[in-house]
């Protein structure tokens, strides 16, 4: 049976009520990986090792791992035991977490022989309802960048749609995964849009919940107050079952959110009657510098996306929601100059413990010194991303700077939460329940095309990174193709802790749309699988 | 465009992050960290209101959102062997690290 093309609500039904077992489910996923991914990711990759049509979605693939869990599932069910709410569904996991007894690489070769001696709280929790992890799928170095194409390990992975094309990142490799049916669930993480590009670029549903919403134990740090771990899936719903799973607060995550946690499921369906949507201006252009001149440049989005986002309120107003149009956010184009400061702080901060002394790479030369052991292993531990974060973090953060610089972003930063507190405020002029956006500013771009211009690659996520900011949740729709049959992605932005309701909006949008055209396509990644 | 960054101020930011850079790779970085202040001073234009507060965060965290305070358990760790196995150099019970800079008194 293909049971790659079930849904994670569908194999755990299936899995919980006995009539198909873990180990199945699970040896049909790692065969269905087998025929559509290629070789994983790898140090020692060549360029003539690109295999045309494939996915590279991986860096790691644990079958051994998978099949023991999904055996332990099918123990549980013969023994009339609750194997849990993710019973045998496969799932990946971006390989920025720690799972015990696998490489955790963050797709650095400073971490390429780190062997994790735990596992991170999310994946922890999937695993104890039951589901089954395949493999860790690949991304940018640390999560530095938006393409994927940054990972030590290559090849990077491909855009299942086109794959001469990016799937977007950082967490790319967990959308292409998605995309390609390598398992219906993905866990990701989103620090500036690293969930909702990928998402939208590669056609799936990706969720960034709350800071604190989810746990960061386990998870290898970027920007430590703007990290968020959170799902993609094929849909809405399945991204709610995954929610009911991984959320809630965490003893070993201090910065975790004591609030209750809703079962994402029940009242799914509750529609958007009487539900006030925003649409924003400030969503629907970018601004960014020119990199040879240095002045700022104002674009329209692309000009399909744009529809697409004034189509799906369309179809929400004709479910009974109010469409609010003209929201002012006026800090929007804000929101990259502020991140190129403060999660550049953060990185710096994070990235100096990789020093080469108790795990990880050492420069394998002879060192006259501690000193110079350092230097040699971070020089050629660390890609070119994780240094230009660093150095830009040293920069802006050194006593001299940080007031103009830093402390300056940091009060832009308010100014961004502001925007959202006023559009969501009960008692404002807006009272919005949610600002429907577009995801990205384009749909994917061709692989190599933005790569080594670290200025226009950061603002490819100018419509994601503000949520970052101010810590709300955002979720990313899959919401139509363009005209070269690219995945058209929207997004939904809401208050603190209103994932469900988000989630809800996203479920209405998808039965509106649910006999459109586009949804019947598959990428093309997937033919003769 | 304006070069904030000159080759000296850069070699002090590389050796502040320990690092050791190539002459290619020195001349992309320090090429892209221009590009990026150019972004960066963008936020001058901001007028920012009187008593505007830094944002450490987004999310407000009240008293009865935060995690209550632990009591400081010592909890034992079961991987020690697994742990210190991942040190590129270990012997006796020690991780070794070459010559530590000093000077003879």
């Amino acid at each position: 049976m293909d049971y790659q093309e079930l849904s994670a609500r569908e194999i755990a039904r299936r899995v919980r009520g006995g009539e198909s077992s873990a180990v199945e489910v699970t040896e049909a996923l790692l065969e269905h990986v087998e025929r559509v991914d290629g070789a994983p990711g790898s140090l020692d990759f060549e360029s003539g090792q690109v295999e045309s049509g494939r996915v590279h979605a991986f860096i790691t693939r644990t079958p051994e791992r998978a099949l023991d869990q999904a055996r332990r599932v099918d123990e549980k069910i013969a023994a009339g035991e609750d194997p849990g709410a993710l019973a045998g569904v496969p799932f990946t996991v971006k390989d920025i977490f720690c799972v015990e007894g696998t490489p955790s690489t963050a797709a650095s070769r400073i971490l390429a022989n780190f062997i994790a001696p735990y596992t991170a709280t999310p994946v922890a929790r999937m695993e104890s309802a039951g589901g089954v992890m395949i493999g860790k799928v690949n991304l940018d170095e640390f999560t530095y960048g938006s393409s994927s194409e940054s990972s030590a390990f290559q090849p990077s992975p491909r855009n299942p749609w086109d794959t001469d094309r990016v799937p977007g990142g950082s967490s790319g490799g967990s959308a292409a995964a998605v995309a390609a049916y390598e398992g219906p669930l993905s866990l990701g993480t989103d620090t500036a849009g690293s969930i909702r590009q990928p998402a939208a670029f590669c056609g799936v549903v990706g969720l960034k919940p709350t800071y604190g919403r989810v746990s960061r134990y386990g998870l290898i740090a970027f920007g430590s107050s703007l990290d968020c771990p959170g799902p993609l899936s094929r849909d809405v719903a399945d991204a709610a079952l995954m929610m009911n799973a991984i959320a809630g607060p965490d003893s070993r995550d201090a910065t975790t959110a004591v609030v209750d946690v809703p079962d994402y499921l029940q009242d799914l369906e509750a529609g958007v009657r009487g539900l006030r949507i925003g649409l924003s201006p400030e969503y629907f252009r970018v601004t960014y510098i020119d990199g040879q001149t240095g002045e700022p440049v104002e674009n329209p989005i692309e000009k399909e996306i744009s529809r697409a986002t004034l189509e799906a309120a369309e179809l929400l107003a004709g479910m009974g929601a109010e469409i609010v149009e003209n929201v002012p956010m006026p800090h929007t184009r804000f929101g990259i100059p502020t991140y190129f400061v403060i999660s550049r702080v953060e990185a710096a901060s994070n990235l100096h413990r990789y020093d080469g002394v108790k795990y990880g790479f050492r420069a394998p030369e002879l060192h006259e010194d501690l000193d110079s052991m350092y230097r040699r292993s971070r020089a050629a531990g660390f890609g070119t991303q994780p240094k230009l974060r660093m150095l830009m973090g040293m920069y802006v953060s050194a006593a001299q700077y940080s007031e103009q610089y830093y402390l300056r972003a940091l009060k832009v930063r308010s100014l961004i939460r502001q925007d959202f507190d006023s559009a969501f405020d009960t008692d404002g002029p807006h009272r919005l329940d949610a600002l429907l956006t577009p995801s990205t500013p384009s749909t994917a771009f061709p692989v190599g095309d933005v790569y080594g211009n670290s200025v226009l690659m950061q603002y490819s996520d100018q419509l994601n990174v503000p949520a970052n900011h101010a810590g709300t949740p955002g979720l990313s729709l899959p919401a139509g193709l363009d005209l070269d049959g690219l995945p058209i992605g929207i997004q939904l932005l809401g208050p603190d802790f209103s994932e469900h309701r988000l989630l809800q909006i996203g479920k209405a949008y998808e039965m509106a749309s649910a006999d459109h055209d586009w949804r019947s396509r598959r990428p093309a990644a997937l033919a003769g699988s | 465009m304006k070069e904030e960054i000159n080759a000296e101020l850069f070699d002090h930011l590389v050796g502040l992050a320990a690092l050791a850079l190539s002459q290619e790779e020195a001349e992309y970085l320090r090429r892209e960290l221009n590009n990026q202040l150019a972004a960066i001073h963008t936020l001058e234009s901001i007028p920012l209101p009187e008593g505007i507060e830094p944002a450490a965060r987004g999310v407000p965290y009240p008293p009865e959102r935060s995690q209550p305070l632990r009591e400081d358990v010592v909890e034992g760790c079961e991987q020690v062997a697994e742990i210190l196995a991942q040190a590129p150099e270990f012997e006796d019970g020690y991780i070794v690290v070459p010559e530590i800079p000093h000077e003879d008194l």
